[in-house]
């Protein structure tokens, strides 16, 4: 199963980010993962956080743009070699990956990485087949 | 429906005559009354009886917005003190204010034009027209008002502000008709989004829109969302407030009240006339005012005349929508740019809100820089960076080729450029020229 993951619009001025943070920890919100996406004028700030509609909430009401948008979080071993292998899947069949980012989740011994995948429903079909597992609720 | 068919239709040889005889007078009234223009007059060797055809005007001075400073307050007034019975003026945000001061024969031509104007939009008696231009100083409130009362129309005189009560009110009382500036129309519009109300499915049916520059996509934008038909009016302090042109059901160009401000337009290089249609800077004398009528006035707006008869059966001569003005043309790199253009283009793209900010700088290199801050659609934004990039770079090429300079576009959030309530502030220059 796919989870959602909150985008954020950050204009390119100084402590944007900063605010964000204030308001999730605000409404006790607890962030799982995170990445951003800069360019010279704008940043993107991508979320997976605990409680997905008290984030939208607050953060609207604080004045951001935001979007929700689908993921996948595969669990990976954490050794190395792990993620290629993951990557050798998605690339034989095929499927591109638009971004990918390392989540704070893991048991001990695993790693989470978050994909953003242009066909999802093949994807997910491609880690399943394959005995990987996904996170499904963080 | 035209309000006053016979001066509105008039055929044009004998309204040419009215005009002759009413500057003839004027400029015998304001030679013996004003001694500003006795001196311009004395200076040139010129009086009423060089005046044989309108085509004289050409000998008379023009009066510019310096000299109504420097006559600030009362320095033109051509009527005694006592006959006047009401004052407007400009805010007075660049120097001095202008002045018009009235009598009451000025408040009825005022009353007269901008019914004129608002039956151009369609209003009729029985309509609710809920009136958002300023009240006060500002000539906005008060000659919507006057004009509506002048059809028999009921007004609702709100000024401009208090949104929320804005939209209480237009739901409550069925307003059916609009008068405030364009981007308040579209800040008002924004806000009935964001409160739910839908605006479509209230009985507005029409708006005048006027007081700043607004461009053929605002307009399409204002009328999409609020299901309206919305006509741009045109008017200036100096010569009687708004009232001085308006559109028709046809939405080609303005008619102007040419028999009571007799309209010319030059080149603003040289002050001669520009051969007819051609463009160039508006200006006007006030034929029959009292208080403080004006000689020659120079607008600064640019427009052209339209020469065609008009559907709607009006005779008067039309301008056609401004270009800009004059004075808040930006000159990038030695190219002129009007704002209106680049607002022109914006609304043409896709993902775009119709809210911006130009922003000029001269940068390290000696070079002009402009900055254009858009706000982008809400749906627009996505959680990768490409499809904002792509927008921002078709902004930069659209612009690019219908302005011929190269500016930065930088993507902003929705509702984070500032919302007028009067006129919108456009251009933040930076310059020191």
């Amino acid at each position: 199963m796919q989870i959602k993951q909150i985008s954020v619009f950050l204009e390119n001025s100084s402590g944007r980010l900063g605010e964000v943070t204030k308001v999730l920890a605000e409404a006790a919100i607890n962030i799982r993962a995170i990445s951003i996406a800069d360019t010279a004028d704008f940043g993107i700030l991508r979320l997976i956080v605990d409680k997905n509609d008290d984030a939208i909430t607050a953060l609207t009401k604080a004045g951001f743009t935001t979007r929700l948008s689908d993921v996948v979080a595969v669990e990976v071993v954490d050794s190395p070699g792990s993620l290629a292998k993951v990557m050798e899947l998605f690339q034989n069949s095929k499927v591109n990956i638009e971004y990918l980012y390392a989540s704070l989740e893991g048991k001990t011994g695993k790693a989470v990485i978050i994909f953003k995948l242009e066909n999802l429903e093949q994807g997910l079909k491609i880690v399943t087949d394959n005995g990987l597992s996904v996170v499904e609720k963080f | 429906m035209i309000f006053n068919p016979e001066h509105e239709c008039m055929d044009q040889t004998a309204r040419k005559k009215l005009q002759l005889a009413n500057l003839k007078n004027l400029v015998e009234k304001l030679y013996t009354t004003v001694p500003f223009y006795r001196k311009k007059m004395d200076a040139l060797g010129i009086s009423s009886r060089d005046i044989h055809t309108l085509g004289d005007i050409e000998k008379l001075p023009f009066t510019t917005k310096d000299d109504l400073r420097e006559n600030y307050p009362r320095g033109l007034l051509a009527s005694p003190p006592d006959r006047i019975v009401e004052v407007h003026m400009s805010s007075g945000t660049t120097g001095k204010p202008v002045v018009d001061e009235y009598t009451q024969k000025d408040i009825d031509i005022w009353r007269e034009a901008m019914a004129r104007t608002l039956a151009g939009g369609g209003c009729t008696k029985d309509d609710i027209v809920q009136n958002c231009y300023g009240y006060g100083l500002f000539t906005g409130g008060p000659g919507a008002h006057y004009g509506a009362m002048t059809i028999g129309a009921e007004v609702l005189p709100m000024s401009s502000g208090n949104t929320a009560r804005q939209l209480m009110v237009m739901q409550d009382f069925g307003t059916t008709m609009l008068t405030c500036t364009p981007s308040y129309a579209l800040y008002m519009a924004e806000e009935a989004a964001d409160a739910g109300v839908d605006l479509k499915k209230l009985p507005l049916s029409k708006g005048c829109f006027g007081a700043e520059p607004w461009s053929e996509n605002m307009r399409k934008e204002i009328e999409s969302r609020y299901g309206m038909k919305a006509y741009d009016i045109y008017g200036l302090t100096e010569i009687i407030g708004p009232g001085v042109a308006f559109e028709c059901e046809a939405q080609d160009g303005l008619h102007i009240n040419e028999d009571l401000f007799y309209p010319e337009i030059i080149d603003p290089e040289t002050g001669k006339h520009v051969k007819r249609g051609e463009k160039g800077e508006l200006v006007f004398t006030t034929l029959t005012k009292e208080g403080t009528p004006l000689l020659r006035y120079r607008t600064r707006d640019i427009t052209y005349f339209m020469d065609e008869p008009c559907s709607c059966g009006r005779t008067t001569v039309r301008m056609h929508r401004l270009f800009g003005r004059t004075d808040d043309m930006l000159i990038i790199r030695g190219v002129n740019v009007f704002p209106s253009q680049i607002e022109h283009a914006l609304f043409g793209i896709e993902g775009t809100e119709p809210q911006y900010l130009i922003v000029v700088n001269r940068g390290e290199s000696h070079l002009d820089e402009v900055e254009l801050l858009v706000e982008v659609k809400q749906e627009f934004f996505s959680d990768e960076t490409r499809g904002l990039e792509t927008l921002r770079n078709k902004i930069q090429d659209v612009m690019k080729s219908k302005l011929q300079i190269g500016l930065k576009v930088k993507l902003v959030e929705p509702k984070t450029i500032e919302r007028s309530i009067g006129k919108a502030k456009r251009v933040i220059d930076n310059r020191k020229l």
